[in-house]
Order: C-alpha cells, then structure tokens, then sequence
C-alpha cells in the first residue's frame, strides 16, 4: 500500500468539496457566470470521483484485474478505436436505431389505431402497464432461436421492450386534451383528423417523449443483453462476455465507457428535441427562466 | 365503483384481448411449427395434409413456439409435481431469484431514500449529485451486470450479494428521483406553518416532509421493485450461476428447451405481478393509516 496516490486524491477530493461548497452559496452578478457556476459544480464533481477511484486503486494496489485505474482505461480506449468503432456500429446503429425507430412507432401506430375504440384500449391499457413491468428482457433467448444470431434478432428484442412503454404513454397523452377544448374543436366543426393533429397530438408530445426518453435506455441495455444470448463475433455485449472471461478488464471498461457515452448522447439528443418540440410545457419554460 | 361498472369496464375488455392473444398464440405455433412436421415427413418419404400436421405442432418435444397449454403443463409440472427443495421445481428457481430481488430492493430503497434527504437538504450535493444519479442510469448497468458478478466473485463475494448489488443499483433510482420530489412536495406555506411553530428541521422532517412524501415513495416503489427483478434475473446470466430464474433461461437456450424458457418467462411474469401487487397493498394501506380516501 503506498499512501502517496491515496493521500493527493483525498486531499484532492476535500478540496473540491469544499469549493463546492463554497461555490453554490455565491451569487454572481452576471448572468453567464452563474450559468458556468451551475455547469462547474457537477463537473467538479465528477472529476473527483474520477481521481478518488485512481487514488484508490494505485493507494490500495487494487490488482488491474479487478478494477483498473480510469488512465489505463482511456489508454485502452484510445489504442483500440477500430474494435470499439466495429462493435459500436454492429450494436447501436444497427440493432437499437433500428429496433428503437421501429418499436416506438409501432407503438404509436397501435395507440392512434386503438384510439378509436374505448373497449380495446380499456382492455391493452392494463395489459401495457402489466407488460411495462415484466422482465421483458427474458425474451432475448427466445429471438436469438427465431432470428438468428445476427442484428435481427437484437432489433426484435428491442422492438418489444420498446413497443409497450410507448403505447401506454401515447394512449394516456392523447387522453391528455381536456373536454373544453375538445369541445372547441367541435364547434369548429373539426373532423376527427383533424383534432387529432391540431389539437390532440401536440398534447400528447410530452407523454410521448417521456416514453422516447424511457425507451432511449432501454434500448441499449435491450440490445447489449440480447448479445449475451448469441451474436457473430462483433458487438458491444459480445465483447463485454468474452473480455470478462479472457480477464481483459481495461477493455470492458473501455466498451463500458463507450456505451454510456452513447446512452447520455442517445438520451440527450432525445431530451433536446422534446425541448423544440414541446417548448410551451411549463417544466420546459421551467428550466430556461 | 359498483360490481357491474367492474365486469363491463375490466373485466370483459382485458379477458377479450388475453382471449385473443392465446388465440393468435395457437395460431402461430401451429405456423412456426409447421416445417419441422413437413420436414420430419419428407425425410420419412410421405407426404403430411394440414389436418394431420395440426395436433401435431401442438406436442412437439423442442418446438420453436410451444402451444399455450405446454407451456401451462410444464409450469404445472415443476410445481406442484416437484418438490420445492428439489433444483428441478420451477419454485426453487423462483425463491433463489426472489431473495435476491427483495434484498436487493431494500438495498435500493434505503440508499435512494438517504440520497434523496441528503439532496433535499444539502445544496452542494443537490447540485453535483443530481446530475450523475441521472447520468447513472444511461450507464447500461445490466449490460454490465455479468461483469460485475465475475469481478465480485473473484473479490469473494459470491451467492446472493453481487446479484442484490445489481438490484440495487437499478433501484435506487426510481426511489431518489421521486423521493426528491416528494419532500419537496410540501407548499411553502405548510414549511412557513412548521416555522412559526418553530419546529426544528428535524421536526419538519418527520412530522411534514416525510409524510407527504408517501405516495411519491410509493409510487417509485412499484417501479424500482420491478426493475430490481430484472436486475436479478440478469445478474443471474453470466456462467457460474447455477440457480435462479435467469441461469434457468439461459439453460433453456443452451439446450434448445424452449418449453422451458416459456415456463421460466412466465414464472418471472407471475413473481413480477405478485410484487407489483403487495407494494400496491401496502400502498393503499398506509394511505388509509394516514386518514386518506382509498
């Protein structure tokens, strides 16, 4: 045990709390600073877990295998960029783009067809909210059977586990338009087309992207987990299972770190356009004041 | 609501559309099915008419979507026909899965409740925390679970633990994100009341924030009790687990046991429900303690 690296990262860490601390009581005048102020405190954060887990590990000689320094897996990262490239291209753009556009609008479709009929969405709705709670990834071996080992097989899981949490959301949305204003359509002499469009779909946005938020994760993790099951020799799961098993820990680090970053950068893409679209929602004009 | 509004409005639309699910289910696993009987035909050299080929996809040994009531008969026979202590009962399966859920669940439920206090009342970590419980959750974390499991393993930590670890992982979230609102929920004028009485903050705490925080707490339990299933079950895939819903897949799939997987999947659905269910009752019933209409 050498005390050097634990000793800096802690003193490290005290620091940067305390600054925290101390930078959340301030009030600054300007507008753009209090917004990196806002920005700073998380980051700050952040990088202090980062330097905690390196002291940690070079303090306590925790043995790489286990658990290897944050530098030794952005060094992994940086030397094989092909391999994670291939495996990110095989996993996220083809399996959960695919699954994830095809499940969520089959969704959609489903809720604006069923929409019409109260008996049928009495008898789904429950159903759905049943489905949103089973462990629908055990469904996984049964695709990769039907499927085959390829991409396919991974879109269909992610076509399930996606398709259920939008239907549910887009059903409750569009139930979301109150009766005044239904009834003003009505006295417009609107066709049911067009309620839907002007009126009862932009009432819906915020249900539906709670449900492409919720989806956007689950995706991934639907795909990755998928992998487990059977996948050609290319994939983020796949190389998880196979890295675990030859001890190469930095590596799955490294695909790890990958997924994330595309799951945050999936989510964030996903929360941005929901800001474009649904910029009259009051959580939305919320956050910007 | 009156017992007749439950029949027309539940009742009937839900038994409709499950009727018509096991009805589309019969359908296609007399279609998937189909090609292996013709196959199994011609290799024999004759030819096989449909009404032959019909009660037969209904009992084949490895068909590729196993008939409704296969699947019921297998779930029959490793339960009751089992015993419970036996590794072949569906049951066993379902408790090892289970312990692991429920400690994984409490797990979760208490760190996302001392997360959420620790937010609610501490600015610095409300604004550095808050952002990476979020980010935490566009982490893949079952993705990772298998590679969790083996490293624990290799720590020592085997059996129970590094499977609960996952659930609580997947859980807490659901239980900080809506604690936080939930003892946030109190209206200022209610935190203004405790302050005239001059009630400590510990005070306000127990005897405003936190009871107004129950359905919010409630809430996010029904989904965090759920996913910590998934996390178990997934946690349960890597190689070494012998036991448990998840290891019982995944045997499944090796073997082609698709009978088996089915079973399985529907042994998951029924502990799934049966937890959603008791968080709901013990929902209601602390709603009721607190003196609100059911």
């Amino acid at each position: 045990m050498s005390t050097a690296p634990l000793l800096s990262a802690v003193v490290f860490w005290l620091t940067a709390w305390a600054f925290n601390e101390w930078l959340v009581r301030q009030h600054f005048r300007s507008h753009a600073f209090q917004r990196i102020a806002r920005a700073v405190v998380p980051l700050l954060f952040g990088v202090t877990l980062l330097v905690l887990w390196e002291g940690i590990v070079r303090g306590f000689n925790v043995p790489s295998v286990l658990l290897p320094p944050p530098s030794a897996i952005w060094q992994r990262l940086v030397t094989s960029l092909p391999t994670l490239w291939a495996d990110f291209r095989q996993t996220f753009l083809k399996s959960v783009i695919t699954g994830y556009i095809l499940g969520c609008g089959l969704g959609f479709v489903v809720a604006i067809l069923i929409d019409r009929s109260p008996f049928l969405q009495k008898g789904l709705l429950p159903l759905g909210n049943f489905v949103s709670a089973l462990p629908v990834i055990g469904v996984a071996p049964i695709m990769v059977m039907w499927f085959g080992f390829d991409w396919q097989s991974k879109v269909a899981v992610v076509v399930i586990m996606t398709f259920f949490p939008m239907l549910v959301n887009t059903v409750a949305g569009l139930a979301a338009a109150s009766h005044m204003e239904r009834d003003l359509m009505r006295t417009y002499a609107a066709n049911w087309w067009q309620t839907l469009v002007k009126l009862r779909l932009p009432a819906a946005w915020p249900f539906i992207f709670n449900a492409l938020k919720i989806n956007s994760t689950l995706a991934l993790i639907g795909a990755i987990v998928a992998e487990f099951f059977g996948t050609p020799i290319v994939g983020m799961g796949f190389r998880i299972s196979t890295e675990v098993g030859r001890m190469n820990v930095d590596m799955v680090w490294a695909e790890i770190a990958v997924a994330a970053l595309a799951g945050s950068i999936f989510y964030g893409v996903v929360a941005l356009a929901e800001r474009a679209v649904t910029f009259w929602h009051p959580s939305v004009r919320g956050g910007q004041a | 609501m009156d017992r007749e509004n439950f029949v027309l409005d539940r009742l009937l639309p839900v038994a409709t559309v499950v009727l018509a699910l096991v009805a589309i289910w019969y359908v296609a696993a007399v279609f998937l099915n189909a090609p292996f009987e013709r196959d199994t035909a011609a290799r024999a050299g004759t030819t096989i008419t449909f009404t032959e080929i019909l009660p037969k996809t209904m009992a084949q040994e490895r068909p590729v979507l196993p008939a409704p009531h296969q699947v019921m008969a297998e779930l029959w026979d490793t339960t009751v026909n089992k015993a419970v202590t036996s590794k072949r009962s569906l049951v066993y399966h379902a408790w090892v899965t289970l312990s692991a859920t429920l400690l994984g669940f409490a797990m979760g439920t208490v760190l996302g409740i001392l997360l959420a206090i620790g937010i609610v009342h501490n600015k610095a970590m409300d604004r550095s925390l808050m952002p990476w419980v979020i980010a935490s959750q566009t982490i893949p974390i079952l993705a990772i679970a298998p590679m969790i499991i083996v490293v624990l393993n290799a720590v020592g930590l085997s059996g129970l633990l590094p499977k609960a670890l996952i659930s609580t992982y997947l859980s807490f979230f659901p239980v900080v994100v809506g604690m936080v609102k939930g003892l946030r929920s109190p209206e200022q004028i209610q935190l203004d009341l405790m302050h005239t009485y001059n009630a400590s903050s510990a005070q306000t705490f127990w005897k405003l924030r936190w009871p107004s925080s129950m359905p919010y707490l409630f809430t996010s339990l029904k989904v965090a009790v759920a996913i910590s299933l998934v996390g178990a079950i997934v946690g349960e895939l890597p190689t070494g687990a012998v036991a448990g819903l998840g290891a019982r897949l995944l045997a499944g799939s090796y073997y082609g046991q698709t009978v088996q997987i089915w079973a399985a999947l529907f042994m998951a659905a029924a502990v799934a429900a049966l937890l959603v269910i008791i968080v709901g009752i013990a929902h209601s019933a602390v709603l009721r303690r607190m003196g609100a209409r059911a």
